[in-house]
C-alpha cells in the first residue's frame, strides 16, 4: 500500500504545490465552518436574547466576514484541488504512456493491449477521482471531526460526554454495514463483466445468434446473470439501506440526550454553564461530528474501487522493460549479414514450450531467403529475434558479425525494417504514414519507395494522391494496398535487413513478382527475408529455409528441395495442383 | 456503487422529448410497485415531518419550558419528560420510515433496472443485422453499463432524495409561515438567488464537463490507436514522435478537466455560504424586529426561524446537487428507450418447418424426429399443403443495396438445384456476402424474388428458414463456455458422440484432444486462446452437428493453411455431400470443384459456368486464375 502510493507520488511532480495547498486551503475553510455556529450561537445568546441591537451587528459583520473567508477558501481550495487532480492524472498518463514506450514485444504481450488501453484511460480517471477526493474531503472529514469535538468541548464538557458515547456506536454500526458490502459490492463488479461479456459476445456474434436460433438460449443466460445482479445488488442495498436511519438514531439520540440535560443544566445553574444559544450550537456541532463520521465511511468504500486501479497502474509503472540497450551500445550496423548460432526461444520461458528449437543457419549480406511452413511452425517468432523485438532464450542472434544485444536499439532497428504480419496504417495522409520510415524524406523519395512497393499507381488513382486520408486501421484502402503501403514505409527506413512477414499475402502473384524484381533491381546490398504461404513469393530467393515445428526442417534452393524435402514438395503440389498460387 | 465511466454532463438539448422520458421512466417504477410506492411516499413524508419536528422542538424546548423552568423556584421536569418522550417517539416513526423507505426503494429501483436490462436484451435479440451493421459494438454495449449506470444512481438515490427534500421543504416552509411571514418571504428571495447562482455555474460547467468529454474521447481513441499498433512503433523507432503527439492531447485534456472540475468544486462553497450569509441576514432582520416590536417575533421564535433557516438550505442543496445526475440519468434513459423503440426485424412468415414422414408417397406431419422435414404451407382457402425440403434455392431478378439509393446488387439471377454446390467469386465489395446474407433474410430483397423449394421466402417463418441453413462465417465467433458447449450451439440435444464426429468431420477432433481438458476446454473472449485457423474449424464443426440441408460457406477456410485445408477439405467434401451449399472463397482451389462459379462484379453476374467452361471462356475468372488480375 505505501509502497504503491509512493509509486503513484512520483507522478505528482510541478502539481506538488497546489496538492499542498489544497488541504491548507481546506483546513481554513474548515476552521472557519467551524467558527460560524459559534458566532451564530453568540448571534442569539447576545444579541436576540439580550436585544442588543448593536451586539447583533457586531457579530453580524463577523458573521459575513467569516462566511466571506470561509468563501473564498473553499472556492480556491476547488481550483487548486481540480488543477492539482487534474495535472496529476495528465502526469501519471504520460508517465504510463513513456513506459509503454519503453515495453518489449513481450511486455505488451503480458498486459495484452486492450488492457494497457484501458489502464492509461478509465483507471487513470478513477484514481483522477479519488486523488481529488483525498485532497479535499480526507483532510477535511477529519478535521471536522476533531474541530467539531473541540468546539463542543469548549462550549461544555459534561454535554460533549454525549458524542464520545455516540462515536463508537455510529462507528461500529457503519464498520458493521460496509464489511458486509463490500464483499458483496466486489462479486457484483465481477458479474457485471460477465453480462457485458454476454452482452458483447451476443452484439459481434449476432450472425451466429440469428443463424442457429439461439436467441432463447441467450436470452436465459442474461436473465440468469441479470438476475444474480439484481440479488446481490438488492441485497448489498438492503444493508446500505441501513445507513441512513442508523444515521438519524445518532442524531436524533444526540438532540434528545442534549435537550434533556441541557435542559436540567441550564435550569439548575440559571444559564451560567449553559445557555439556550449553545444548546443550538452543540446540536450543529453534533450533527457535524456523525455526518463527517459517515463521510469516512462513504470515502472507505469509494476508496476500495480506486484502489484497484491504482494497483493496475502500478503494475504497469513497476514492469521492468526486459530489452534495454546495453551499455556500451555499438552505433553502427556494417552489414546485413545475419547469423543463428543455435537458437532456441520459448514465449513463456518453459523448455516444453519452446517455439523455436536449436536454430543454426547463415544469411549473407545482400541475399534474398524465403521462409515457408504452417501455422505455428515459428516463423514470425524467427524474424522478430532479428531486430530484438524478442530476446532468444538461447543461443545468439549476430546481424553485420556482431551478436544484436550489443547495438544500440535505435541503430539495430533502424538497419532492420520489418513488415509485420499484422500491418498497421495510422490515421493521418498517405504521406504521414510514409513519413513514419523517414521523417525527413522527400516528396520525391516517397515517390520512388511507392513505385518500388507498387503502391504508387493505385494512389496516384486517388484524387488527393500522397495526401489521401487514411482511416483508423487502414480500412479505407484495400488489404492489398494496405500491404503495399507498409512495404513502401519499410523501404523508406533504407534498411541494411529488410523483412516482409507475410506481407504480400493480398497482393496478387503478378504484383507480387514486380515487387520482388524491383527489390532485385533497385535494392541489391539488402538482405531481404521473406515469409511466405505461395511457393511462388519464395522460389526465386537464394535460399528457401523450412520450418516445421520450431525447428528447420531444410534448407535450399527451389530446385534442391523440390528433390530433398518431403515438406516442400507437398506444399509445392497443393499449390500447383489446387491452383493455389491464384490465391489473391 | 459500479465504477461509473463519466459520460459527463449532457447537453440539456440531448434530451429531447424530455417529458415523455420522464414519463415514460415512471411507468416502470409506477407499474408493479403501485403498493411499494405509497408506502414510499408515506414513509418519506413521516420521515420528514420527524426532521422538521426536530428542529421546531428547539423553539418548544425553549420557549416553553426552560425559560418558564427557569423562573420557578423549583423547576419541575415532567413536563419536559413528557414533550422528551414525544420526540422519542416521533423519531422513532422517522427512523422506521427511513428505513422502510430506503429498503423499499433499493427493491422497486433493482427491481426496475432488471426489468429494462431483461427487455433491452429481449428487444435486441429481435433486431435486424441493419442495426449491428451500422451501431459500433462499444456504443451498443453503453447501454447496459453507462446508461444503466446513470438510471440506478436516479432512481435509488436521487428519486427519494428528491421526494425527502420537496416534502422537508414544504414542512419547513409550512413551519416558517406559522413563524413569521415576512421573514418567509425574505427566505424566498434568497433560494431564488440560490437556484439562480446554480444554474449560472452549472450550465458553465457542463460545458466544460462537455470539452472534457471531447478531449478524454479524443485521447481515449489515439490511446487506442497507437497502443494496438505499439509493435509498429517499436518496428519503426517512432516513440519519440508517439509521445510528443500524446503530450499535446493530454494538455489539452488536462487543461479541459481542470476547468469542468473547477466550476463543479466551487458550487458547494458558494451556497453554502450563500446560506451562511442568509443566516445573518435573518438574524439581523428578526433581531430588528423582535427589539423594535416585541409582539411580533418571541427571542425563541428567531432561534427557531435560524433554525429552521438551515433546514430549509439543506434540501435546497440537496436538490442543487441532484440536478446533474438527473439530468444525467434522463440522458441515459433517452438513449436506453431508444434502443428499445428500434423497430424488430419483420417476420410475416406462416410456412413452417416440421418434422414429416412418407406415408404412401404422401408427405405427413409427425412429432418424433425422422431426419426427414417438409415446409407446412397454409392457404388463404385453409388448405394446408406440405412441401419436402430439399434445398432448392433460386434467385430471380434480385436488386438489393444497404442504403435506398445505393444499389449493391443489380438483377440478380441465379439456381441451385439441391445437393449442387455454387460457387461466389469477385472482388471485396462485389456483393458476394450480400447474396447470402439475403437468402437467411439478415437483410430484405428491394426488388425481384427469392424462392426456397418453390416457396417465397417472405412467407417463410424467419426462424424455420434459418434452421433450415448452415452457416460458416469468415469472422468465427465463438461464444464464452467449453469447446463442447460451443459445437452444441449448432444443435442443442446433440450427444457427446454427435459432438465428437462433427469435430472429426471438421478435423478439428486433433487438436481439441491436444488440448489440456479436451473437449471441456473454456473458451473466452471469442476463443482468444485458439488461434484463427483452430476458430474456424471449431465454426464448421458447429455447422457440421447442425445437418442443414443447405450450407453457406463464406471464407470459412480463409485462415487455414493449404496443406491444413487439404486434410480439411475431406471432411468439407463429406460435409458437403448431398447439400446445397453456397461457398465464398478467395482461394480458387477451394471453389474449383463447385457445380457452378459465379463471377461478381460490382453487384452484376458477369460469368457463370464450372471451372472448365469459364477457363475456355477466357473473361474474367481465367484472368483471375492464371493471376493476371487483381482481387482485391
Amino acid at each position: 500500500m505505501i509502497d504503491m502510493i509512493k509509486t503513484l507520488g512520483k507522478s505528482v511532480r510541478e502539481y506538488k504545490r497546489p496538492a499542498l495547498v489544497t488541504p491548507m486551503l481546506v483546513t481554513l475553510e474548515v476552521i472557519m465552518e467551524v467558527i460560524i455556529p459559534l458566532l451564530m450561537a453568540n448571534l442569539i445568546d447576545k444579541g436576540i436574547y439580550s436585544g442588543q441591537m448593536n451586539e447583533i451587528l457586531k457579530i453580524g459583520v463577523a458573521l459575513v466576514i467569516a462566511s466571506i473567508l470561509s468563501l473564498v477558501f473553499g472556492v480556491l481550495s476547488g481550483i487548486t484541488a481540480s488543477k492539482a487532480s487534474a495535472g496529476f492524472a495528465k502526469n501519471l498518463r504520460k508517465d504510463l504512456y513513456y513506459k509503454v514506450q519503453k515495453f518489449s514485444f513481450s511486455n505488451v504481450d503480458k498486459f495484452s493491449t486492450a488492457s494497457i488501453v484501458t489502464r492509461l484511460t478509465t483507471d487513470v480517471s478513477n484514481v483522477q477521482m479519488a486523488f481529488q477526493m483525498i485532497t479535499r474531503i480526507v483532510v477535511r472529514t477529519p478535521l471536522m471531526l476533531i474541530f467539531s469535538l473541540i468546539m463542543a468541548f469548549s462550549i461544555n464538557m459534561k454535554l460533549s460526554l454525549i458524542f464520545l458515547l455516540l462515536i463508537p456506536v455510529v462507528g461500529i454500526a457503519l464498520y458493521f454495514i460496509m464489511s458486509r458490502v463490500h464483499p458483496i459490492f466486489e462479486r457484483v463488479f465481477k458479474r457485471y463483466d460477465d453480462l457485458n461479456n454476454v452482452v458483447e459476445e451476443n452484439v459481434s456474434g449476432i450472425r451466429v445468434v440469428k443463424s442457429y436460433l439461439l436467441e432463447e438460449r441467450e436470452k436465459r443466460k442474461f436473465g440468469n446473470i441479470s438476475t444474480e445482479i439484481y440479488k446481490d445488488f438488492t441485497k448489498a442495498q438492503k444493508i446500505m439501506a441501513l445507513t441512513s436511519p442508523t444515521m438519524q438514531f445518532a442524531i436524533y439520540a444526540a438532540i434528545i440526550l442534549i435537550s434533556w440535560f441541557g435542559a436540567k443544566i441550564i435550569v439548575s445553574t440559571h444559564m451560567t454553564e449553559l445557555t439556550t444559544g449553545e444548546i443550538t450550537s452543540l446540536i450543529t456541532y453534533g450533527i457535524q461530528i456523525l455526518s463527517s463520521l459517515m463521510m469516512l465511511a462513504m470515502i472507505l468504500v469509494m476508496s476500495t474501487i480506486a484502489r484497484t486501479s491504482a494497483e493496475r497502474i502500478v503494475e504497469v509503472l513497476k514492469e521492468e522493460p526486459d530489452i534495454k540497450n546495453p551499455k556500451k551500445p555499438i552505433e553502427k550496423v556494417e552489414n546485413g549479414k545475419i547469423e543463428f548460432k543455435n537458437v532456441s526461444f520459448s514465449y513463456v520461458n518453459s523448455k516444453k514450450k519452446e517455439c523455436l528449437k536449436n536454430i543454426n543457419f547463415i544469411i549473407n549480406s545482400g541475399e534474398t531467403v524465403g521462409i515457408i511452413g504452417g501455422i505455428g511452425s515459428g516463423k514470425s517468432t524467427l524474424v522478430n529475434l532479428i531486430p530484438r523485438l524478442y530476446d532468444a532464450t538461447e543461443g545468439s542472434v549476430e546481424v553485420g558479425g556482431i551478436n544484436v544485444k550489443k547495438y544500440d536499439l535505435e541503430v539495430l532497428r533502424n538497419a532492420v525494417s520489418v513488415v509485420l504480419q499484422k500491418n498497421v496504417l495510422f490515421s493521418g495522409t498517405i504521406k504521414e504514414n510514409l513519413r513514419w520510415g523517414d521523417k525527413n524524406a522527400t516528396d520525391e523519395e516517397l515517390e520512388k519507395a511507392c513505385r518500388l512497393a507498387q503502391a504508387d499507381e493505385f494512389i496516384q488513382k486517388f484524387p488527393n494522391k500522397y495526401d489521401t486520408y487514411i482511416e483508423q486501421g487502414g480500412t479505407n484502402v484495400s488489404g492489398g494496398q494496405r500491404q503495399r503501403l507498409c512495404i513502401a514505409r519499410a523501404l523508406l527506413k533504407k534498411p541494411k535487413i529488410l523483412i516482409l512477414d507475410d506481407s504480400t499475402s493480398a497482393v496478387d502473384t503478378k504484383t507480387d513478382s514486380l515487387i520482388r524484381r524491383a527489390f532485385k533491381e533497385e535494392i541489391p546490398n539488402t538482405t531481404k527475408i521473406i515469409i511466405a504461404q505461395r511457393i511462388a513469393s519464395v522460389q526465386e530467393a537464394d535460399k528457401i529455409i523450412i520450418l516445421d515445428n520450431g525447428t528447420i526442417n531444410g534448407i535450399g534452393t527451389h530446385e534442391e528441395l523440390l528433390k530433398t524435402n518431403d515438406i516442400y514438395r507437398e506444399v509445392y503440389e497443393s499449390q500447383v495442383k489446387g491452383g493455389t498460387e491464384n490465391e489473391t | 456503487m459500479r465504477p461509473s465511466r463519466r459520460t459527463g454532463i449532457a447537453q440539456p438539448k440531448q434530451v429531447k422529448n424530455k417529458k415523455k422520458t420522464v414519463k415514460r421512466l415512471l411507468g416502470y417504477i409506477t407499474k408493479g410497485y403501485k403498493k411499494q410506492l405509497v408506502l414510499v411516499i408515506i414513509c418519506i413524508i413521516l420521515s420528514s415531518i420527524a426532521g422538521v419536528a426536530g428542529s421546531l422542538f428547539l423553539k418548544t424546548l425553549i420557549d416553553d419550558y426552560i425559560t418558564p423552568l427557569l423562573s420557578m423556584e423549583n423547576p419541575v421536569f415532567t413536563g419536559l419528560l413528557k414533550a422528551i418522550a414525544i420526540m422519542i417517539l416521533i423519531y422513532l416513526v422517522g427512523i422506521v420510515s427511513t428505513y422502510l423507505y430506503n429498503r423499499t426503494m433499493v427493491m422497486v429501483s433493482q427491481g426496475v433496472l432488471k426489468t429494462i436490462r431483461d427487455e433491452m436484451f429481449d428487444k435486441m435479440q429481435s433486431f435486424p443485422i441493419k442495426y449491428f451493421d451500422t451501431n459500433t459494438h462499444g456504443d451498443i454495449m453503453s447501454h447496459y453499463t453507462n446508461d444503466t449506470d446513470t438510471l440506478m444512481q436516479m432512481i435509488s438515490q436521487s428519486l427519494p432524495n428528491l421526494m425527502a427534500s420537496t416534502v422537508t421543504i414544504v414542512a419547513v416552509f409550512c413551519a416558517m409561515l406559522t413563524i413569521s411571514i415576512p421573514l418567509t418571504v425574505f427566505i424566498l428571495l434568497f433560494v431564488f438567488l440560490m437556484l439562480k447562482i446554480t444554474g449560472k455555474v452549472a450550465s458553465k460547467s457542463a460545458k466544460y464537463f462537455a470539452n472534457q468529454q471531447a478531449t478524454l474521447g479524443k485521447a481515449n481513441g489515439f490511446v487506442e490507436e497507437m497502443i494496438n499498433g505499439q509493435k509498429v512503433v517499436k518496428v519503426f523507432t517512432y516513440e519519440e514522435e508517439a509521445k510528443e503527439k500524446f503530450n499535446k492531447i493530454n494538455e489539452e485534456l488536462c487543461e479541459n478537466t481542470t476547468k469542468a472540475n473547477k466550476y463543479a468544486n466551487i458550487l458547494m462553497p458558494m451556497l453554502n455560504n450563500l446560506g451562511n450569509l442568509e443566516y445573518v441576514l435573518v438574524a439581523i432582520i428578526g433581531g430588528f424586529i423582535a427589539i423594535n416590536w416585541n409582539g411580533l417575533l418571541s427571542v425563541g421564535a428567531i432561534a427557531s426561524f435560524l433554525q429552521l433557516t438551515k433546514s430549509f438550505n439543506q434540501p435546497v442543496m440537496q436538490i442543487s446537487n441532484q440536478l446533474n445526475s438527473i439530468v444525467m440519468a434522463l440522458a441515459g434513459a433517452n438513449r436506453i428507450f431508444e434502443l428499445m423503440d428500434v423497430k424488430p426485424e419483420e417476420d410475416q412468415g406462416y410456412v413452417t418447418l416440421v418434422n414429416a414422414k412418407k406415408v404412401d408417397g404422401k408427405i405427413q406431419e409427425t412429432k418424433e424426429r425422422t431426419g426427414m422435414w417438409a415446409w407446412k404451407h397454409p392457404h388463404h382457402d385453409g388448405t394446408l399443403t406440405y412441401e419436402e425440403l430439399r434445398g432448392y434455392i433460386e434467385l430471380i431478378n434480385v436488386d438489393f443495396g444497404y442504403e435506398p439509393d445505393k444499389e449493391v446488387l443489380h438483377d440478380v439471377s441465379l439456381y441451385a438445384k439441391p445437393g449442387q454446390k455454387i460457387a461466389f467469386v469477385g472482388a471485396t465489395g462485389a456483393g458476394k456476402t450480400t447474396i447470402t446474407n439475403l437468402i437467411n433474410r439478415f437483410y430484405d430483397i428491394e426488388d425481384g424474388k427469392i424462392r426456397y423449394d418453390g416457396i417465397n421466402i417472405n412467407k417463410i417463418k424467419k426462424s424455420d428458414l434459418r434452421r433450415s441453413l448452415g452457416i460458416v462465417l469468415q469472422d468465427t465467433n465463438l461464444f464464452t463456455g467449453t469447446i463442447k458447449e460451443n459445437i452444441k450451439y449448432g444443435k442443442e440435444n446433440a450427444t457427446d458422440e454427435e459432438v465428437i464426429s462433427a469435430a472429426k468431420l471438421a478435423n478439428a477432433h486433433d487438436f481439441i484432444m491436444r488440448l489440456p481438458k479436451g473437449y471441456n476446454t473454456m473458451l473466452t473472449s471469442n476463443g482468444s486462446n485458439l488461434s484463427q485457423g483452430q476458430r474456424q474449424l471449431l465454426s464448421i464443426a458447429r455447422a457440421a452437428i447442425n445437418d442443414p440441408p443447405v450450407m453457406i460457406l463464406d471464407e470459412a477456410t480463409s485462415s487455414i493453411d493449404t496443406r491444413t485445408e487439404k486434410i480439411v477439405q475431406e471432411g468439407m467434401d463429406k460435409l458437403m455431400e448431398g447439400r446445397t451449399v453456397f461457398v465464398i472463397a478467395h482461394r480458387l482451389s477451394t471453389v474449383r470443384n463447385a457445380k457452378a462459379i459465379i463471377v461478381l462484379e460490382n453487384g452484376r453476374i458477369i460469368e457463370r459456368g464450372d471451372h472448365n467452361e469459364l477457363i475456355k471462356q477466357k473473361g474474367k475468372y481465367y484472368q483471375l486464375y492464371t493471376g493476371a488480375f487483381e482481387l482485391e
